[in-house]
């Protein structure tokens, strides 16, 4: 039955357009809403607040009791100490920052450089099995990395890895190629398969074609997929704890970590380390939320 | 313009889906040709391995007097418009017209005077500077068109370029796709699902089922003669009716007593189904000459025309088309009679048209 432009498209007044939220309940719910969000948001966010707080404290306050929550010396003595050693130099702690900024950004880059073509051989050819494939590329995540940590570690005494940082570059990588292939395929789907056709039309081979067209749109996918990965590399701590040894090689989480213990701990040493160490995956977050959340809801709408 | 012979095509993907059993081909120069069937029949992946798209497991493909088995697509100097446009969104549609003339490498006033020329051909002078985001869907798909153009190819393909189309606009684009090929001379091949489509733009259709072609013709050819149960069934809307009939007495009768006149050249025995187009009926009052009895079970008002599905002693939903001044209550008793010439007779097993 065909409807007309008059039938379908309502020409009475306009109907009321003030929002859900203030009809039921006025603005009591939305100050409701707020205050419940607020509570929430204190509630999470105090551990974090009470690490920023520590990290500035002087030692005597750090330890006073009371605990002193706004009256205290502010210093910036620990982040000192966090990249200055006691005697002059480079603390070991800054060491282990930039073997993390090492480590985590090499995996990211080589999964990358491996996961997104995958993803977009898998999205636009015919492959044998490819439901299969997938599923066995999916699955290799299914357990959890902790349970491989000792078969790992004896191949890796094998091969010389043990302690090397080339050895936590490889087992991030495996890690985060599966969760690349799938995360990517997802965004390469997305993508019509008709540019690089309509480009191999134009005179380009089908790899010009993906490398001109279907990249470049594929750019907040990979942006979004490389932070994951980056995350995951950067907070990683089963595998570094158990690979790594000595100070010049271990990554950040281990080594923080090895500041807890002993006789005494420096608490406002573990707190700015902590801050330092959760800044740079904050700042990336924040540099890609909109692609994060594109990922997230992937698959939600149609093209 | 060149035309395009295909012969024996067949492919098979490496997850063992074939989808093109076996196709033969053979499209004239200066053509509109058709390849209309249901999603899965082969005619998209035809028409992809005509455009060098996809490699066919075995047979020949031939474009003027070239063997292009082995030619990559840009190579074929064949165009391809797409259902999903495949503009380039980053380039203004001046730029995307021009891209495939800077591709193959024209000098710059070349390029320049072709873009024009396809433009004012598409009339998409104030569209130049938009980019595919800014415009709607027609004129996108007109942009895609006049990017096909620009190529001055051997051959046009066009895969189901007009289905993301509103019904309105799609109506506008067909007319101004026919028009645009009867003024190039264009060799074009045009895939699609819609028979409306295929019957109004083809001057051959090729109907495809499940890798394999079962007819070629006119359109006139295709819905008055149906090669096969599964074209008469396609075709048309509502399709023909297919009523089991047996021969006696030098007459076709149905299983509801419904006469029909027999073809010649009819064979004496085997199960045999008539197909009976909506329009070659006649719902008449109860009683009237050559008519059997039968039930109105319902009726569509269309407006221009009314379609009663009837039933007559057993053989159920038999659609009628009538004008609309010729009305029924549903459920009235009623006369079902054939008017129109010889309907298409096929063999029950084999499925094909025997007379």
């Amino acid at each position: 039955m065909a409807v007309s432009v008059d039938e379908a498209v309502s020409t009475g007044p306009a109907r009321d357009h003030t929002p859900p939220a203030r009809r039921f309940g006025g603005r009591g719910r939305s100050v409701l809403e707020v205050a419940l969000l607020t509570v929430l948001a204190v509630v999470m966010l105090f551990p974090v607040l009470w690490m920023i707080e520590t990290s500035i404290k002087e030692n005597r306050d750090v330890y006073a009791i009371p605990a002193k929550l706004f009256d205290f010396t502010v210093t910036l003595e620990h982040y000192k100490d966090v990249f200055v050693a006691p005697d002059g130099g480079r603390s070991a702690l800054s060491v282990s920052f930039l073997n993390s900024v090492v480590v985590a950004g090499a995996s990211t880059v080589l999964a990358t450089v491996l996961g997104v073509p995958a993803a977009w051989a898998y999205s636009r050819f015919a492959v044998k099995a490819k439901k299969d494939q997938l599923f066995f590329i999916l699955s290799t995540r299914f357990m959890p990395p902790v349970v491989v940590v000792i078969p790992i570690f004896l191949m890796y005494r094998q091969v010389g890895l043990i302690d090397n940082k080339l050895g936590l570059i490889l087992i991030y990588t495996a890690f985060n190629v599966p969760f690349t292939i799938w995360m990517m395929k997802g965004f390469v789907d997305e993508v019509p398969a008709e540019y690089e056709d309509a480009a191999m039309l134009d005179g380009y081979t089908r790899l010009q074609a993906f490398w001109r067209y279907t990249l470049p749109l594929l750019v907040p996918g990979i942006a979004a997929t490389a932070v994951f990965a980056l995350i995951f590399s950067w907070n990683e701590f089963v595998f570094a704890t158990f690979l790594t040894s000595s100070d010049s090689v271990r990554t950040a989480p281990p080594a923080i970590a090895g500041l807890i213990g002993g006789t005494t701990t420096d608490w406002g040493l573990v707190a700015a380390a902590s801050v330092v160490f959760a800044l740079p995956v904050l700042v990336f977050a924040y540099l890609v939320r909109k692609h994060l959340i594109a990922g997230v809801t992937l698959g939600a709408v149609r093209r | 313009m060149a035309g395009i012979e295909v012969t024996a095509l067949h492919k098979r993907y490496p997850d063992g889906t074939v989808a093109v059993e076996h196709v033969d081909l053979s499209i004239g120069h200066g053509e509109l040709f058709v390849m209309l069937g249901p999603s899965g029949c082969g005619k998209t992946t035809t028409l992809r391995a005509i455009a060098g798209l996809e490699r066919q497991t075995a047979g020949d493909i031939r474009i003027g007097d070239t063997l292009v088995n082995d030619l990559p697509p840009a190579e074929r100097d064949i165009a391809m418009v797409f259902q999903f446009y495949a503009l380039y969104p980053h380039l203004k549609t001046r730029d995307n017209l021009a891209f495939p003339l800077r591709a193959e490498g024209l000098p710059k006033p070349e390029v320049h005077e072709r873009v024009n020329e396809a433009a004012r051909l598409m009339r998409l002078g104030p569209l130049l500077d938009r980019r595919p985001r800014q415009l709607s869907g027609g004129e996108q798909q007109r942009v895609a068109l006049a990017r096909a153009l620009v190529r001055r190819p051997r051959a046009f393909l066009m895969d189901e370029p007009l289905t993301n189309l509103d019904a309105e606009l799609r109506a506008d684009m067909r007319t101004e796709i026919k028009h645009l090929q009867g003024e190039l001379g264009a060799t074009m091949v045009y895939v699609t699902h819609d028979q409306v489509e295929a019957m109004s733009l083809g001057h051959r259709i090729a109907i495809l089922n499940k890798g394999r072609v079962e007819q070629i013709g006119t359109p006139l050819e295709v819905y008055d003669r149906p090669a096969s149960l599964f074209c008469a069934a396609f075709i048309g809307s509502p399709p023909m009716n297919l009523i089991e009939v047996e021969v006696a007495d030098g007459e076709l009768r149905g299983k509801g007593g419904l006469v029909l006149t027999p073809p010649p050249g009819l064979p004496r025995d085997g199960s045999l189904i008539a197909g009976v187009r909506p329009e070659a009926l006649e719902v008449t009052a109860p009683g009237a000459e050559r008519s059997v009895p039968a039930r109105v079970v319902s009726a569509e008002w269309l407006g221009d025309e009314i379609i009663y599905v009837v039933d007559h002693g057993g053989e159920r939903d038999v659609r009628v088309r009538m004008p609309p001044t010729v009305r029924f209550a549903a459920d009235a008793t009623v006369g079902l009679r054939h008017t129109g010439g010889t309907p298409a007779v096929y063999d029950v097993s084999t499925e094909e048209l025997v007379a």
